[in-house]
């Protein structure tokens, strides 16, 4: 008799620890969730950010506009033939 | 006290009583297994559909960059604001401070509103940029909200428009490389399904339905730097000499991959209003030109193989004209006398052309043209790439198979042009060009390689002042080319307006790049119009600039042009590029009348 006490008290706290754990586990599962979305977006607003920095750098590379100042405010020419010599490594 | 007539039949009642209650707790019993059984999903949907949304991932386009790994389009976010028109016309009163943040009248936007007032969106404005669109939800007008969206930007603009293609509204590819591209670079869109409050505002995500799948990045073989180069000078050649549109293609010999693909005129793409058609077209791959004496390195390939003729066989063009069967007759720019093989490309004598054609079978004049890839699309893959016209060898009569053989009655395309080039400056072996670096590529044997160094060799005495090509010469390189002028073909009739090409390797002892300039109209029929003169320069600029770019070894250190009698001499401080003596104008070569 007192063994099936025993038994039914301990199956019953192991009931008790399970329904906690789901709950935990759940909540735990929404807490992963929030973080990972959070995550993605941080990732992909980051992404965002680089390929607008991308093009902002492509944009003011453009060879157009390069040439126009190096020609232009800077005074470069490009180098005649005979200014060249050929050098080998 | 009234006596009872008759006593109470408390057995009846009692019966009565639990018969109202059974059948009460039946009904209840029912009720909950019919909504908790029969009902339970209908009734689990609309309760979820109070509060659960499955709302899209959008994701981005990839990248598409150059060789070197230069953004050439990139997609950024931006924000388009779109309004519930029941809403917002339940609030009159905040329109005025709404039309005036879009930028519109107060009646324009009311009539918008009015004409969707049945329906619960409407887009107010697209493709805002994000902190515009900050600015807008900022005043919380009431039904307004915000949907992120891309727009594909060009930093190049103009100069790569043609090869790039653009995209639509919605980011898929409309023409060009976008459209060749578009799964690789379009990426699938997530779905997750959150749990929005009254107000639509995410209060929870719950899951992840379909994983978002971003656009794939595309490396491209083009070269920007190469690629403004060729777009600069062919520009600046089509305004000095007055031409209505032209085309260039460099490939890489060694691996077929296109280096630089430009058109004029061309677009900006990075404007969606108004592009006229003819703008938009890719003409290096979807015009046809008939090629003229760009096609004889071929005529004479196909002698060679036929093994009748060698470099050094002489031929008689005298008297410079060549009268064919049922009257018609070909044409030299001058007497020529009697020439060799090679002096028939220096020339680019007709006559001669016809003569080695005229020894030739039909059938093998057509594998060999056919073997160097005329007649079919390249499979370079750009969309709408035509494979031009090379007409069947039985179809060919004498006439014909003479004008074939210098270049007329049939038609190619640029590309196709470079393609061919890029196979004799390959030891003979074909490659199909290529715009994605790194993809493999191999390449098929169409002519001996014996032959293919042959007529480089004679392409090179084109580049000398003996020749008509001589403005092709590159400083410190050998160039190996050819000149062609033709008479543009329309309505059945030829008029005039001709078209000059030049299409040439470079550095011609051991060819890394081929080059094909075509410009169509030049001079209007008033200035010069032949190929050394209109298109040739353009060559000798782009490729003396492209060989520094990509570090090729000079193979003539000190000289412009490896043939002819002022070869070995030096070029000087100032040496300016080479002419022709004013009582030589070798350039001139003839053109059908």
């Amino acid at each position: 008799m007192g063994m099936r006490l025993v038994v039914v008290l301990v199956l019953m706290l192991v009931v008790m620890a399970s329904a906690i754990g789901v709950v935990y586990a759940r909540h735990e599962g929404r807490r992963q969730f929030i973080e990972l979305n959070r995550l993605n977006s941080e990732r992909d607003n980051l992404n965002f950010e680089f390929g607008r920095l991308q093009l902002e750098q492509a944009t003011w590379a453009e060879n157009n506009r390069i040439e126009q100042i190096a020609r232009g405010r800077l005074g470069m020419v490009a180098p005649s033939t005979t200014e060249m010599i050929e050098t080998t490594r | 006290m009234t006596p009872r007539s008759k006593p109470a039949n408390l057995r009846f009642r009692l019966y009565t009583v639990l018969m109202v209650l059974g059948l009460a707790s039946t009904a209840l019993v029912v009720r909950a297994v019919d909504l908790q059984v029969v009902r339970k999903d209908f009734y689990q949907d609309e309760g979820d559909s109070r509060y659960l949304r499955d709302i899209p991932i959008q994701v981005s386009r990839g990248t598409i960059f150059d060789r070197n790994g230069e953004p050439l389009a990139v997609s950024t976010p931006v924000e388009s604001i779109w309004g519930n028109p029941q809403q917002l016309l339940a609030h009159p009163e905040q329109l005025p401070k709404l039309a005036a943040a879009l930028g519109v009248s107060n009646a324009e936007l009311t009539e918008r509103l009015v004409q969707r007032k049945d329906k619960e969106f409407l887009y107010l404005k697209r493709q805002l940029d994000p902190d515009a669109a900050r600015e807008l939800l900022d005043l919380e007008i009431p039904g307004v909200a915000s949907e992120r969206a891309f727009r594909r930007y060009y930093p190049s603009g103009e100069v790569l428009a043609h090869a790039l293609g653009i995209t639509n509204i919605d980011d898929r590819g409309q023409e060009g490389l976008e459209l060749a591209f578009d799964d690789w670079l379009a990426g699938k869109p997530g779905l997750k399904r959150v749990i929005r409050d009254l107000h639509g505002h995410v209060v929870e995500n719950v899951e992840m339905l379909r994983e978002a799948q971003p656009g794939r990045d595309l490396v491209l073989t083009l070269d920007r730097r190469i690629q403004y180069l060729a777009y600069r000078e062919l520009k600046a050649a089509i305004a000095e000499h007055d031409a209505s549109s032209g085309s260039m293609v460099i490939i890489d010999v060694s691996n077929g991959e296109v280096l630089a693909m430009v058109n004029q005129p061309s677009f900006n793409p990075n404007s969606r209003i108004s592009i006229n058609p003819a703008f938009r077209r890719n003409r290096a791959v979807t015009d046809v030109i008939e090629p003229g004496s760009t096609m004889k390195p071929f005529t004479i390939a196909a002698a060679l193989e036929s093994g009748q003729w060698k470099p050094t066989t002489a031929i008689d063009t005298t008297p410079g004209t060549l009268q064919l069967a049922g009257g018609y007759t070909i044409r030299d720019f001058r007497n020529y006398g009697v020439i060799n093989l090679t002096r028939v490309i220096t020339k680019s004598s007709n006559v001669g052309a016809a003569k080695i054609a005229s020894s030739l079978s039909s059938e093998h004049m057509y594998d060999v043209f056919h073997r160097f890839g005329f007649g079919e699309v390249s499979g370079c893959g750009f969309p709408g790439e035509s494979p031009g016209f090379l007409p069947i060898s039985k179809s060919w009569g004498p006439v014909e198979k003479a004008t074939i053989s210098y270049g007329y009655g049939l038609s190619v395309t640029p590309m196709q042009m470079a393609q061919a080039y890029a196979a004799l400056a390959n030891g003979g072996r074909l490659r199909k060009p290529g715009f994605v670096k790194g993809a493999v590529n191999p390449d098929v044997a169409v002519i001996d390689p014996q032959i293919a160094q042959s007529v480089r060799a004679m392409l090179e005495t084109v580049i000398s002042p003996e020749g008509s090509g001589l403005a092709a010469a590159v400083p410190n390189y050998r160039v190996a080319g050819k000149t062609g002028t033709s008479r543009r073909a329309a309505g059945g009739s030829y008029e005039l307006r001709y078209v000059s090409m030049f299409a040439g390797m470079v550095p011609a002892t051991n060819p890394r790049l081929v080059g094909v300039v075509v410009i169509n109209d030049p001079g209007q029929g008033k200035g010069a119009y032949y190929g050394g003169l209109v298109s040739a320069p353009v060559f000798s600029k782009v490729m003396s600039n492209a060989l520094r770019l990509l570090d090729v070894a000079p193979d003539n250190v000190q000289h412009w042009y490896a043939g002819g009698p002022d070869a070995g001499h030096p070029i000087g401080p100032a040496s300016a590029p080479p002419v022709y003596p004013p009582d030589q104008p070798n350039y001139e070569e003839a053109v059908p009348q």
